[in-house]
């Protein structure tokens, strides 16, 4: 098979390369002209409100956070009665797995003043924030909420990024504790005691999610993650690498802790309250303790971002939720904190079991312990994430 | 582009043979599609890319980059992350040598010996493939697991002390990778095997040659070219690979592949995230070619 034509080919392919390269570098030159700041304004990004002529609404959420029926895994009783009552056609996308993926998954769209397809998207609280520095997110018309208005809990009002509840919903709210398994371990009361107690070592996970879990190593510190400072970040920082460094921490998880702890292979960890509460379902032995020095309260907002066309039926969707009925089914469903005032009452009727669980119905106690993180500008937001993920080996 | 250059020529002589300038541009038309495929889906994010890893590190993503041809960019990612670097090509080089023992006898038994299981063998290498590569590698998390049948007799037979484990170990991370992959190596190296002429082994013997000579004088060279391929397809996405690190490791066996994640998802550092990119690709193209330079076979390039 070695004919002539071979070693022309491979002449041809390396000037091919070589003239490819050539380009590539003339190219270079021409993209080199960086980029545009991803910063818009509202009135910027204007978009006409066709709602009163479109009775459609484009809703992006998390997975298995929307109540379905028992039966008929399809139905969805909560989002269907809105769709009978109001008329208004709901495409109910479950397309939100972690906040950075869907953050890079619409930022060019957003950044660019273009739709994105999507009238509301359910997103947690520091990322509705830093979309609201970057000016992505429509403000809503506080007349057309009056349930929110009415029902929202105190301790999710005039959050530092939205100052006047009109710009992020929380559609669901949660905490970020520790969390043992008592087939493998010993109650753990403090967060000291998770990262230093040698039966638990190379047993132990703490969440990627920055703001949890740094959240409760600032308070386990003595300081107030809602109001700290670079050197007190730093400090908490240093209990953490000497957690990972002396193999205490066997590694740093999103959701998926949840699997292992109910297998054994992590006895205790920082978790999310509402995944506990499910795994207790099935296995009484599997726990959420608040520290005694406090816990994380977070919450996942509902938000209506630029050039989204159909604001008016966001808000009729929004404002429905907040029904204390309603909540309360859904939280039936859900096991997370309920943001709704009076669904407390409601769940009384649905599942009185429920109704009384501190972690879905959170009593002046609790929600003394907790805080939330302090909102952080793009440049401390870099800072801390930064030295937060190379601790955490990325 | 020599080519393209003579068509208004041959354009310009109406009477010089239409039929054979049209024949003669008939290859370039065929190209089109792949090549407008490879600009806009490869040539063009590559070049986006490569300005993003020139961009002024102190940018941000609310007022954007400039592009002040920051080459610093390069030598500081390489100091941040060179260990993330070594790590990665140590794995991928460990699981390849693995994957190989595996391999490559594998391959040869379904190609030389399987006989009418052949067809079977074959799809049972394939068939893992049909499902996702994220479910079989959280398979692994589970065959690994602290309170597993695995790690209970390991433990029983005092192989593994009674806290010891292998989730969460660089051993769980060099596995997932060794098994992962390992289809990418047969298969190839299964081609060039099964095209094997036995009576050229037959006239090895024949002439004296130990079977181990055999292998070394007939076997092994003729299967060179799927063995080159199969390393290549092997090694360079294990070296990329993050899914395993992230599931089967900790922080402590995080690869490249997790850093450069990180650097765009969660940091938002996009100059050092394209800069970990292309110091990667660089580092993948200079073993590449100095393997092929090494092995003596451009044919499989």
């Amino acid at each position: 098979m070695r004919s002539p034509h071979r070693s022309l080919t491979r002449r041809g392919l390396l000037t091919g390369t070589l003239g490819s390269a050539a380009l590539l570098a003339t190219a270079g030159t021409l993209a080199g002209c960086g980029t545009k700041g991803a910063q818009q304004t509202e009135a910027g990004c204007k978009s006409d409100d066709l709602s009163a002529t479109e009775k459609k609404l484009a809703f992006s959420n998390w997975p298995q956070y929307m109540d379905v029926d028992e039966k008929d895994e399809s139905k969805r009783p909560t989002l269907d009665a809105f769709v009978a009552k109001s008329g208004i056609q709901v495409t109910y996308t479950e397309d939100v797995n972690d906040n950075n993926e869907f953050f890079g998954k619409v930022q060019n769209q957003l950044a660019g003043c273009q739709p994105t397809g999507r009238d509301v998207m359910v997103l947690t609280d520091w990322m509705a924030a830093r979309m609201i520095r970057l000016g992505w997110i429509q403000k809503l018309d506080k007349a057309k909420l009056p349930n929110v208005e009415a029902n929202l809990l105190p301790s999710l009002r005039n959050r530092p990024f939205d100052s006047d509840n009109q710009l992020a919903i929380p559609w669901q709210s949660g905490l970020a504790g520790i969390a043992y398994n008592g087939k493998h371990a010993k109650e753990i009361r403090t967060v000291d005691e998770l990262l230093t107690k040698p039966e638990l070592k190379g047993k132990v996970t703490a969440l990627s999610e920055m703001r949890d879990t740094m959240g409760l190593l600032l308070q386990a510190s003595g300081h107030d993650p809602a109001n700290f400072t670079a050197a007190q970040f730093d400090d908490a920082l240093a209990k953490l690498k000497r957690a990972v460094d002396s193999g205490q921490i066997r590694k740093f998880t999103g959701n998926e802790y949840s699997t292992e702890l109910a297998k054994g292979d992590i006895v205790a960890c920082i978790a999310w309250s509402g995944d506990v509460i499910q795994l207790g379902f099935d296995d009484d032995k599997i726990k959420f303790v608040v520290p005694e020095s406090g816990v994380m309260l977070w919450s996942d907002n509902m938000l209506v971002p630029n050039r989204s066309s159909h604001k008016a039926n966001a808000e009729e969707l929004i404002n429905y939720y907040y029904d204390p009925a309603v909540a309360a089914k859904l939280a039936a469903y859900v096991n997370y904190i309920c943001p709704v005032k009076g669904a407390q009452a409601e769940m009384e009727k649905i599942d009185p079991d429920l109704a009384g669980n501190p972690l879905i119905f959170p009593d002046e106690a609790m929600l003394s312990k907790s805080k939330v993180f302090m909102a952080l500008d793009e440049k401390q937001e870099k800072e801390y994430e930064t030295k937060f993920q190379q601790v955490i080996g990325a | 582009m020599t080519a393209l250059a003579h068509v208004p020529t041959s354009a310009g002589e109406p009477a010089a043979a239409p039929r054979r300038s049209r024949s003669r541009l008939l290859p370039y038309l065929l190209l089109l599609p792949g090549a407008a495929w490879l600009l806009i889906f490869f040539a063009l994010p590559l070049l986006q890319l490569a300005a993003a890893s020139l961009y002024d590190p102190g940018g941000s993503l609310s007022t954007g980059y400039a592009m002040t041809w920051a080459f610093d960019n390069y030598p500081a990612a390489l100091q941040a992350y060179w260990p993330h670097f070594v790590r990665s090509f140590a794995y991928s080089a460990i699981a390849l040598v693995l994957a190989l023992l595996m391999g490559y006898p594998l391959a040869y038994a379904i190609a030389q010996k399987a006989g009418r299981w052949k067809n079977l063998l074959l799809v049972a290498v394939v068939a893992p493939q049909f499902t996702s590569f994220l479910v079989r590698t959280l398979a692994w998390k589970t065959i690994l697991s602290d309170n597993g049948a695995l790690v209970g007799l390991l433990r029983d037979v005092h192989l593994l002390g009674p806290d010891g484990r292998l989730l969460a170990t660089p051993f769980a991370v060099v596995l997932g990778l060794t098994y992962n992959f390992l289809p990418f190596l047969v298969l190839p190296l299964y081609a060039s095997l099964e095209r094997l002429d036995s009576r050229l082994l037959e006239a090895a013997s024949d002439l004296y040659a130990s079977p181990l000579r055999a292998f070394q004088k007939v076997t092994l060279p003729l299967s060179m070219p799927g063995l080159i391929a199969g390393t290549l397809l092997f090694f360079i996405p294990a070296t990329g690979d993050y899914i395993n690190a992230e599931l089967l490791g900790t922080p402590n066996e995080y690869m490249i592949g997790n850093v450069i994640d990180s650097a765009f998802l969660v940091r938002l550092d996009y100059p050092q995230g394209a800069a970990l990119s292309f110091l990667l690709m660089a580092a993948i193209l200079a073993i590449v070619f100095g393997y092929l330079r090494k092995a003596g076979t451009e044919e499989v390039l």
